[in-house]
């Protein structure tokens, strides 16, 4: 049994961004996810992949299926090279936004996953880890 | 060029979304809109989202966009027909699109838009103006 | 206590004997079950002695925790995972680490000669391991059938809550027992899925079957009411017992405009009004 169990997209247009949920949707799809999972997944997934390429100028999602624990799960992984957040904890809160929009990207994003992780500084770029499983 | 179909009912402006929106094609929606509505002299626009397995902050935005849009040109908006685990997921977000009507399809979105005007014309009626 | 070397050497030097016998002892006490092949039984001994022989180097007493274990820990996890699949008792899983002691104890004698101080000093030290392995199966083997029941007892639970059609476009839904977050996720799906199904207006939310609402619960029930409005539904909670209500104002939750009644009675008379239909008595 050959699958591919990982993989990257670019996320340097709004097309890119339709397209890696998509995948998103497919790769929850084949774990057996439930609809809603399917769709927090991917919801979350849009969130992150619209920040890096509106606010982090454009990157790339990286994906991987894992066993943990004999679950199986989906990981994302958003990486921008951009300006990158200076102040993460006020970025986490709730209703904070850079000015564009609602403003719910990443603690918002954080609520639909079973992991999150983020590394980002001032010019050094962001780096978002999502986890979801069965 | 793409773009999302209006359909005229009446005195009311259907919108169904069904494919996977970009910015160019919301921007697009809402010229369009706010020009029918004034066109036509709408009172009230449906937006249709059952077709829609995904709601994120950036649809979301616009559909409050087109809502205050809308409401500025004298039409009242209604979304129609969100799917069970967008309703939850847009929940968890913390996306509760205040302010904003719902309906379950759009016959019931047209029912409430009807009581809406209705009640708006009432109103109008008791202020003598 | 001195490090064993002579299990080591035993697992390398008679690795296929062991095997052989270890094999032998296991088709003897596990009376043939067929729940698992022997191809995957004869895999599953042969990575564990491979395994064995790289831990064993390291033996110290019971204690398996450090990380030269992990690898043993690690094999022994997942075998304990796929035996709690494969419908095995807690015992038997154990069985499989125990019965290698008499095979492993012959080869130490055969090996330790004339020794009998080592082969004492061997003999414990190969047992105390093999305890401590054993125990860990058990162990692991227990956590993961909880998990299997806990899956089980959500499925029950879908099945188990029960949407109730009272009118028609009125949904009632009475909720009992304790409402935690993977409780309020199932039901909520379930009734947004019915108001889609049915073209119902109106869920009610019945909670006279619910001992205590904290923060938490009364997050979720927010949250309930929530979605259902965002798909074009109303909600009404009934079954506010005084005592909840107390608990409501005390903990400063905001009900945020949800339209309560005190039972389900008052609740559908308000649902059916509200649909426009009138009673007449």
């Amino acid at each position: 049994m050959s699958q591919t169990t990982g993989g990257e997209v670019p996320l340097k247009s709004e097309h890119d961004i339709v397209l890696a949920r998509q995948l998103v949707r497919r790769l929850t799809q084949q774990l057996g996810f439930s609809i809603v999972d399917q769709t927090k997944m991917v919801t979350a997934s849009s969130e992150l992949a619209r920040n890096a390429l509106i606010h982090g100028g454009g990157g790339a999602m990286q994906w991987h299926l894992f066993t943990r624990d004999a679950k199986q799960g989906l990981e994302l992984v958003f990486i921008d090279a951009g300006p990158g957040i200076a102040n993460l904890e006020l970025a986490m809160t709730d209703g904070w936004s850079s000015g564009q929009g609602l403003g719910m990207g990443l603690s918002g994003a954080r609520r639909l996953v079973n992991d999150f992780n983020i590394r980002s500084a001032a010019g050094a770029g962001t780096t978002v880890t999502i986890r979801r499983w069965k | 060029m793409d773009r999302i179909p209006i359909l005229r009912m009446g005195e009311f402006l259907l919108v169904t979304i069904q494919v996977d929106m970009q910015d160019q094609l919301a921007l697009r929606l809402q010229e369009d809109l706010t020009a029918a509505i004034e066109r036509h002299s709408s009172k009230g626009v449906l937006i249709d989202i059952s077709a829609l397995e995904m709601v994120d902050s950036f649809i979301g935005r616009m559909i409050s966009d087109i809502s205050g849009m809308g409401r500025i040109l004298g039409a009242e908006t209604i979304v129609t027909g969100m799917q069970p685990a967008v309703a939850i997921t847009l929940v968890e977000l913390g996306l509760s699109l205040p302010g904003i009507a719902t309906a379950l399809d759009v016959e019931r979105g047209m029912e409430v838009l009807r009581a809406k005007i209705r009640n708006g014309a009432d109103h109008v009626a008791d202020d003598g103006r | 206590m001195v490090t064993s070397c002579l299990i080591a050497t035993v697992l390398r030097k008679q690795r296929k004997q062991l095997h052989e016998q270890w094999m032998l002892e296991l088709g003897r006490v596990s009376a043939g079950r067929g729940r698992i092949s022997s191809e995957e039984l004869a895999q599953q001994t042969a990575e564990f002695l491979a395994l064995l022989e790289q831990a064993s180097q390291h033996a110290m007493g019971g204690e398996i925790s450090s990380n030269e274990f992990k690898e043993i820990r690690e094999f022994l996890e997942r075998v304990s995972r796929s035996r709690v699949q494969q419908g095995f008792s807690s015992d038997e899983t154990a069985t499989l680490i125990f019965s290698f002691k008499r095979p492993l104890f012959q080869a130490l004698r055969a090996e330790a000669g004339k020794d009998a101080d080592m082969l004492a000093d061997e003999v414990w030290t190969a047992t105390e391991l093999l305890d401590a392995l054993g125990l860990h199966t058990v162990k692991t083997f227990q956590r993961a059938r909880e998990e299997v029941i806990n899956r089980q007892q959500q499925e029950m639970l879908e099945l188990s809550t029960p949407v109730v059609k009272l009118w028609d476009g009125i949904l009632a839904l009475p909720m009992i027992g304790t409402l935690d977050s993977a409780r309020t996720q199932i039901v909520m799906e379930s009734l947004l899925q019915k108001i889609v199904e049915t073209g119902s207006q109106i869920a009610i939310l019945d909670i006279t079957g619910v001992p205590t609402v904290d923060t938490l619960v009364a997050q979720h029930l927010l949250k309930t009411v929530t979605a259902l409005r965002l798909m074009g539904a109303e909600c009404i909670v009934s079954g506010i017992r005084p005592q909840i209500a107390q608990t409501i104002v005390h903990l400063g939750v905001d009900l945020q405009g949800i339209t309560t009644k005190a039972n389900l009675a008052d609740a559908l008379a308000l649902a059916l009004k509200r649909i426009g239909v009138s009673l007449t008595r």
